[in-house]
């Protein structure tokens, strides 16, 4: 994947296929300890002991069509390329959590990349599931909760184009703000 | 800076536009993306994202844009499927979001397939 915010899109999708109605994603940056933290949670259907240990082999997969599952490996090596880490915590009936480690100032690290792309996606694409992204740098927090986006808008869904121009860069401005 | 309040706007200038939400029924367009780790990793976010803005730009009603899965030939990724009722499903293959005008213009909206970029175009 040429950017981690393509990973974060991938790793989404399982919380989507898992029938989770809430899908939490944390992009968390410490720019003294050079850190960057993405975390994917969801309340969806949940894997056993057994399943968790096996999502990290590339050649595990739900799909019946195949028999390779190449999603959570490859952000896994995206993270541990750094020298960080991904951990996976699940219980059945409970939900995932998806935890990635990346070192910022290894030269393996792979950018962030359009982040807002994703998440205007991944909430426009489903938009009978609730996301909460959250993104903070050293501290400053920028939150989008999309059961707060509804609320405003009532009967007009979150698709309609105008709506979703609007997300796009309300994300991005957002998010760029923390940076400064 | 984009703020909530300004999502108000939009909710009341949309809301006057919208009178019956257009009927995307039986005679309805699919253009279905493939967005598995196969279609996301070569390049499948710009062309859904291209095809959105284009049905929109153009106005076109009863066309829908969603994703799926893995298509099953993730070497062709990003894979695109166009299903109107009634006719043979057409399949797009190594797209990008250049392509995109064209199958919308030729294919979505005259009826035209672009058969360069299909699946029987590579095999």
């Amino acid at each position: 994947m040429r950017e981690l915010s393509l990973n974060i899109l991938d790793i989404a999708q399982n919380s989507i296929s898992a029938g989770a109605p809430l899908i939490t994603i944390e992009v968390s940056e410490n720019t003294t300890d050079h850190t960057l933290l993405i975390g994917i949670y969801d309340n969806g259907k949940g894997m056993s002991d057994d399943q968790v240990k096996s999502v990290i082999d590339p050649f595990f997969t739900t799909r019946t069509t195949r028999k390779v599952g190449m999603g959570i490996p490859l952000f896994k090596m995206a993270a541990e390329q750094t020298g960080g880490s991904l951990e996976i915590k699940s219980e059945l009936g409970v939900g995932t959590e998806v935890k990635a480690l990346f070192k910022t100032n290894s030269v393996d690290f792979t950018p962030l990349g359009d982040v807002a792309s994703t998440i205007q996606m991944l909430i426009t694409m489903n938009t009978d599931r609730d996301f909460v992204y959250k993104h903070s740098v050293d501290g400053k927090e920028f939150i989008c909760d999309t059961r707060e986006l509804k609320a405003i808008l009532g009967d007009v869904p979150l698709d309609t184009y105008e709506v979703s121009q609007w997300l796009i860069e309300f994300i991005k401005e957002n998010t760029e703000v923390l940076y400064k | 800076m984009k703020t909530l309040a300004e999502l108000m706007a939009i909710k009341e200038a949309t809301k006057q536009k919208m009178t019956v939400r257009e009927d995307t029924g039986d005679d309805a367009i699919r253009v279905v993306v493939g967005m598995a780790t196969c279609g996301i990793a070569a390049g499948a976010r710009p062309v859904l994202n291209a095809f959105v803005d284009e049905v929109a730009k153009r106005n076109l009603k009863g066309v829908t844009v969603s994703q799926t899965g893995c298509i099953g030939m993730c070497q062709y990724e990003p894979i695109v499927e166009v299903i109107q009722p009634g006719k043979e499903k057409v399949t797009y293959v190594k797209m990008t979001a250049d392509k995109v005008a064209k199958v919308v213009n030729d294919h979505i909206v005259n009826g035209n397939p672009v058969a360069e970029y299909t699946v029987n175009a590579v095999k």
